[in-house]
């Protein structure tokens, strides 16, 4: 087993409404090392975004430990968790979630705005990473004079910019087309095997899971054991969670 | 670090309709307080910028204006040879006795007419006063001739080079304009002494004396020995502790027109606050995002705040070249010391506009605290799941 990365213990979240509870995540144990590219698999409301929002530190669990890169979330105040996200964290959202205003290149730099960089160097590591992602041709475009698929890899190259220990993606393909989808996926294979990104990454799509070196699938806010799908699911991907 | 500012314009810039009727709205109400300040501001510089501490007013005791107040020719040739009064080159004392009376003419702005101050002054009274003719000559003893003030000259027709104007007993004729700069002489007319007080039925019934102490010490003891005169009963003053005390004319204006850009200025901010709601809400995936990638929720509530102060200020300057016409129109308004109106320029300077800019930040300050506040405190779950 590679370092650790990521460790939850009974890592709970429950919303409570007026007379009912919900476990949105319930007692749910994972460890994923460096160097994993790990696919999260399960039905709507299974809690699979939930599990990723944790480890991204933008929800807090109602009960159990998370730690992350060996940090326990639950220490950190919101100025620090802020930071450690920048430091630490790259995050693709389904639907981009470029800022329009600002053009490719600014919006990739924008996470550079948070580190000591000096403007050139800046501006250097956010071409830099667009280039690597196949746009270093669309450096000033805004993000609506770009397609989807641009859009997301516009995204990739915000996320990896900081040189992130980790890169976590919420149904990146969610919103594109098959071919765009299938440059993405390319592109995060290519993260993670040759530059040893550790990759967690939410999706339905089971043909997205397979890039995935393995798979782990929630239902009804449980975390299923390593190689188990839910019962009801056609689910392919069982070879995929020895990868 | 900040988020990137080009953000905050850009994003001013794209919803550019809402930005100019915000900044519009905001410009309005600086220029209304600009124009109330400018007007002050020029009355007040127009009193203060013409006072001379040397030059000294001699009034009946208890008397606050030269129209309300009542001096002898007996007093006057008592106080002319008073030691410490400057002298002219013929070793004349520099004094002058003086009748002051209102009379009504009709204006640009009103028909019915508006009370203009009416001095009768004797020879030295010009000389104290340093009046430098702009057009015409002076007028002559023993005639019916006057020289007005060139704000007279511009608001009242009947009152420009080579007019006619009614009062006394008989038919006056304006023979010239005096430039007295931004003093209160611009809004006055001038006659000789004996033919004003002659018309008047006033020969003994005058008004005030002027003169002139040597030097700014010798006006201080000058007027303590006029006051301390238990004979002249009378009180004397320095023409710029006179002015300053007429300068509360503006009071009432000031009142108002700050009243006024107060209860606008309530209205812009809540308009600065509602074009700031709508933005935070349009943005909340913005915001999301933007602490997704790491910003704190100080920068968010910064960004959100320097946003609406750059709107304020772009009000703000709107706002000042709105009332940058203004500077240097004549206007007048009435002075309740002498019940007669005061002829002065707007006066619109840097002092006045940065009041204007600070008055519009402070909009966009309150107008933008609360909704940037409200963008930091987004929940970032919440923030992107809006739409």
């Amino acid at each position: 087993m590679p370092e650790t990365v990521i460790q939850t213990r009974k890592l709970t979240k429950e919303y409570v409404r007026e007379d009912y509870h919900v476990f949105a995540l319930k007692e749910a144990d994972i460890e994923i090392g460096r160097g994993e590219f790990v696919a999260l698999m399960g039905p709507s409301g299974s809690g699979k975004s939930t599990l990723l929002h944790c480890i991204a530190a933008m929800d807090r669990p109602t009960s159990g430990e998370i730690l992350v890169l060996g940090q326990d979330l639950s220490s950190l105040n919101e100025r620090d968790i802020a930071h450690w996200r920048n430091v630490h964290i790259g995050f693709i959202f389904q639907s981009f979630n470029l800022i329009p205003v600002l053009s490719a290149l600014e919006n990739v730099e924008l996470p550079l705005n948070l580190t000591a960089l000096k403007k050139q160097e800046r501006r250097e590591h956010a071409r830099n990473a667009l280039e690597l992602v196949g746009l270093g041709d669309r450096l000033h475009n805004l993000p609506r004079q770009l397609s989807g698929g641009q859009e997301q890899r516009v995204a990739i190259a915000r996320a990896i910019v900081t040189d992130p220990d980790l890169i976590l993606a919420d149904e990146p393909t969610g919103n594109l087309d098959a071919a765009s989808a299938q440059e993405v996926l390319n592109m995060l294979s290519r993260l993670n095997k040759e530059f040893g990104k550790t990759i967690v990454m939410v999706t339905h799509d089971p043909h997205a899971a397979r890039f995935a070196s393995k798979i782990r699938y929630l239902e009804k806010g449980e975390l299923l054991p390593d190689g188990r799908t839910p019962a009801d699911w056609n689910l392919p991907a069982a070879e995929a969670t020895s990868g | 670090m900040r988020i990137p500012f080009s953000y905050n314009i850009r994003n001013l810039v794209v919803r550019k309709t809402t930005t100019i009727m915000t900044a519009l709205g905001i410009a309005l109400t600086v220029a209304v307080l600009l124009s109330v300040l400018a007007l002050v501001n020029g009355l007040q510089t127009s009193l203060r910028s013409s006072g001379d501490p040397k030059r000294i007013l001699v009034m009946r005791k208890g008397a606050t204006a030269e129209l309300t107040s009542g001096v002898t020719r007996q007093a006057f040739q008592d106080l002319k040879f008073k030691p410490g009064i400057a002298r002219d080159s013929a070793g004349q004392p520099l004094a002058s006795l003086e009748i002051v009376t209102v009379i009504n003419l009709p204006s640009v702005d009103s028909e019915a007419g508006m009370n203009v101050t009416t001095r009768g002054l004797l020879q030295p009274g010009i000389e104290i006063r340093n009046l430098k003719l702009a057009e015409g000559r002076w007028f002559e003893s023993g005639r019916r001739e006057l020289v007005v003030g060139k704000g007279i000259a511009a608001r009242y027709p009947d009152a420009r080079l080579g007019g006619t104007l009614k009062f006394g007993k008989g038919e006056w004729t304006v023979v010239g304009v005096v430039d007295a700069g931004t003093g209160p002489i611009n809004s006055e007319i001038l006659g000789d002494l004996n033919q004003v007080a002659g018309d008047l039925n006033r020969m003994e019934g005058l008004s005030a004396m002027w003169l002139v102490a040597e030097d700014e010490i010798t006006a201080k003891s000058l007027i303590n020995s006029i006051n301390d005169d238990v004979k002249l009963t009378a009180q004397a003053k320095s023409e710029v502790e006179y002015l300053e005390a007429q300068t509360s004319s503006a009071a009432p204006i000031q009142f108002i027109g700050i009243f006024v850009s107060l209860i606008m200025a309530v209205g812009s901010s809540f308009a600065a606050m509602n074009t700031m709601y709508a933005a935070v809400s349009r943005r909340a995936r913005e915001v999301g995002t933007l602490r997704v990638l790491g910003f704190s929720k100080g920068s968010i509530l910064t960004s959100f705040f320097l946003e609406s102060l750059v709107l304020a200020l772009v009000g703000g300057v709107l706002g000042c070249l709105l009332a940058l016409p203004l500077n240097g129109l004549t206007t007048g308004v009435g002075n309740n010391l002498t019940f007669s109106e005061i002829a002065f320029n707007f006066r619109v300077g840097p002092d006045t506009m940065a009041t204007g800019i600070v008055f519009a930040l402070v909009m966009g300050a309150l107008g933008g605290l609360f909704p940037a506040r409200s963008a930091a405190r987004k929940e970032i779950l919440t923030a992107l799941r809006e739409i």
